[in-house]
């Protein structure tokens, strides 16, 4: 039975090193799998988190011979074998014991998004959408939160400083979900643009290319938040229809509210909508 | 390994900062992957190289762009289209009068660039393989600090929209060229091999200009709601199969203006013959 290298990196916030095992080859393995076997049989001690194993929670983000992945949706048989395995935990985030890193800045961000905030209710007392209103966006429904597109993105993953000042691309997900909902009024434009960095990204589409979930992140939700943003500051025929459709009616409330979330500090936009409309009545 | 730290702004409720930041797990390494990721950006600055030589040349040559009646013909290139001065040997109309002594396409070649330069995908391709920021996914940016497209110059990367509307009109001209160059031998119909290639050159830029990002947002995506507007909803149907393949387009018409050039340049030099189909 041929034998496998596998190189885990072993360490925490004081230091770390990868560390060879070997460990006989098997028949339909996943590299999880083959953490695992380790972990019961050469390293009792190694931290690695995991769940489901069936690429459904999301918890077993890792770096596999330095490209980020799920270890549970990675077959050993397509890594080149007779190669040593390298696996390391995820770059952009601080390392916690082994190959379990802090995911926390992606909850931190999460609370910044406005939610969802629906119209009143229809005179019977319903909502009503449109099955083509829901297909749209019921591929951002698919994101199990692994965080992989988060730690292959460059703007964070290569510069720490970019942290405090971009939501990345699992947030813009959710923002192009909540801004496509057909029932939603928060207009998040100018947030976008102003505060989660929405201008930040360069669209190198890394994002969609580690996508587990097999989510269009930049085609589907980031190039059509940044046209939106286009639509609202840069683009000189929207700009007029605009001028000439403000004269006709008075301005959409979501509009109105897109200024009072721009000028809202991030701390208050953790409840969203409901804040918004206080600073605004503030100011 | 790193050690900054980044505080987050304060989340309503919280009563101590959260640290987002902390030391890094794995190897100060540009990358750990073990495969041939330099491949992809090596081929792109390639064929990019390429095209940005041979339009530079052609752009610059200011003849052997048009094989008019003497040869019974009415093919125009496509990188001196519209031709737009008065020392055009195929004049669209003489916008820029006589005092435009340098090639016309100069003059028009500033529109395509601007729209392909914008791009999303090209976007894409020369941030990855010129700029290094990043040369492959999981590979280190090859810059010390990064801003995106939220400065000058790259904040221009917004007039994406406005040159969209532009190339709009240059492929209804490509088309109009393609149209032209059925010409027969007294004036009628006529078809030869260079009608075909202007019509493949038409077609190919049309589906690139129209598989684009901000078409395809214009035409429907910037809705909310599909529901109230049919058309719309269609039209946003319709493009969004042909964005999936917007980058395929991208290299197809880019290759083809060029072999467009060359194949009408040749013929116009007299170096080979078009043959006629009818």
């Amino acid at each position: 039975m041929s034998e496998i290298i596998m190189r885990l990196w072993r360490g925490d916030a004081n230091g770390g090193s990868f560390q060879e095992y070997r460990v006989p080859a098997q028949e339909g393995e996943v590299v999880l799998d083959v953490v695992h076997r380790i972990q019961a049989t050469q390293a009792g001690d190694l931290a690695v988190r995991w769940n489901c194993k069936a690429g459904k929670c999301g918890s077993c983000s890792a770096e596999v011979n330095g490209k980020p992945r799920l270890m549970c949706m990675t077959r050993m048989a397509e890594l080149p074998l007779d190669q040593p395995i390298t696996i390391a935990p995820m770059r952009t985030f601080p390392i916690m014991k082994d190959l379990v890193t802090d995911v926390r800045f992606n909850f931190e961000v999460a609370k910044r998004v406005p939610p969802f905030a629906p119209p009143p209710r229809q005179p019977d007392g319903t909502y009503r959408m449109f099955q083509e209103d829901i297909d749209r966006a019921q591929e951002f429904h698919k994101c199990i939160e692994c965080f992989l597109c988060q730690d292959v993105c460059h703007v964070i993953r290569d510069h720490e400083e970019n942290k405090a000042r971009y939501a990345g691309p699992r947030f813009f997900v959710r923002f192009a979900e909540l801004e496509m909902h057909p029932l939603d009024t928060n207009d998040r434009r100018l947030l976008l643009k102003e505060r989660m960095g929405l201008g930040m990204c360069n669209i190198t589409k890394c994002c969609t290319e580690v996508c587990p979930e097999e989510i269009h992140i930049t085609d589907n939700a980031i190039i059509p938040l940044k046209e939106r943003a286009v639509d609202a500051t840069y683009d000189p025929l929207a700009f007029i229809i605009r001028k000439i459709a403000r004269r006709k009616r008075p301005l959409p409330a979501e509009e109105a509210q897109a200024s009072a979330i721009v000028t809202t500090p991030l701390s208050e936009l953790a409840d969203g909508h409901g804040d918004a409309k206080k600073a605004k009545a503030k100011a | 390994m790193s050690a900054q730290s980044v505080t987050a702004a304060q989340p309503a409720g919280h009563e101590t900062p959260v640290i987002l930041g902390g030391v890094r797990g794995g190897p100060n390494k540009k990358t750990l992957r073990t495969d041939r990721w330099w491949l992809q950006p090596l081929a792109t600055a390639s064929g990019l190289l390429v095209f940005v030589v041979y339009a530079t040349w052609a752009a610059f040559q200011n003849a052997n762009y048009y094989v008019g009646p003497a040869m019974h013909r009415d093919y125009l290139s496509p990188l001196y289209s519209p031709c737009l001065a008065q020392n055009c040997k195929y004049v669209w109309g003489p916008v820029l009068g006589s005092w435009w002594s340098i090639s016309p396409a100069i003059a028009v070649l500033i529109f395509p660039l601007g729209l392909r330069l914008t791009c999303y995908y090209y976007r894409k391709a020369y941030y990855r393989s010129y700029w290094g920021s990043p040369p492959a996914c999981a590979v280190a940016d090859a810059h010390r600090s990064y801003t995106g497209e939220t400065r000058f110059p790259l904040i221009l990367q917004n007039a994406h929209r406005w040159f969209f509307y532009i190339g709009a009109i240059f492929a209804g001209i490509n088309i109009f060229d393609a149209v032209a160059a059925f010409r027969g031998f007294s004036g009628g119909i006529g078809m030869g091999l260079g009608t075909l290639i202007l019509c493949i050159n038409g077609v190919l830029l049309s589906l690139y200009t129209i598989s684009c990002h901000s078409c395809r947002h214009l035409l429907g995506g910037q809705l909310r709601s599909f529901h109230t507007h049919r058309i719309r909803y269609w039209l946003w149907d319709k493009i969004t199969p042909l964005n999936k393949h917007h980058m395929l387009f991208a290299w197809l018409s880019l290759f083809w203006v060029a072999f467009t050039d060359l194949y009408i340049r040749l013929v116009a030099a007299g170096w080979i013959h078009d043959p006629r189909f009818f």
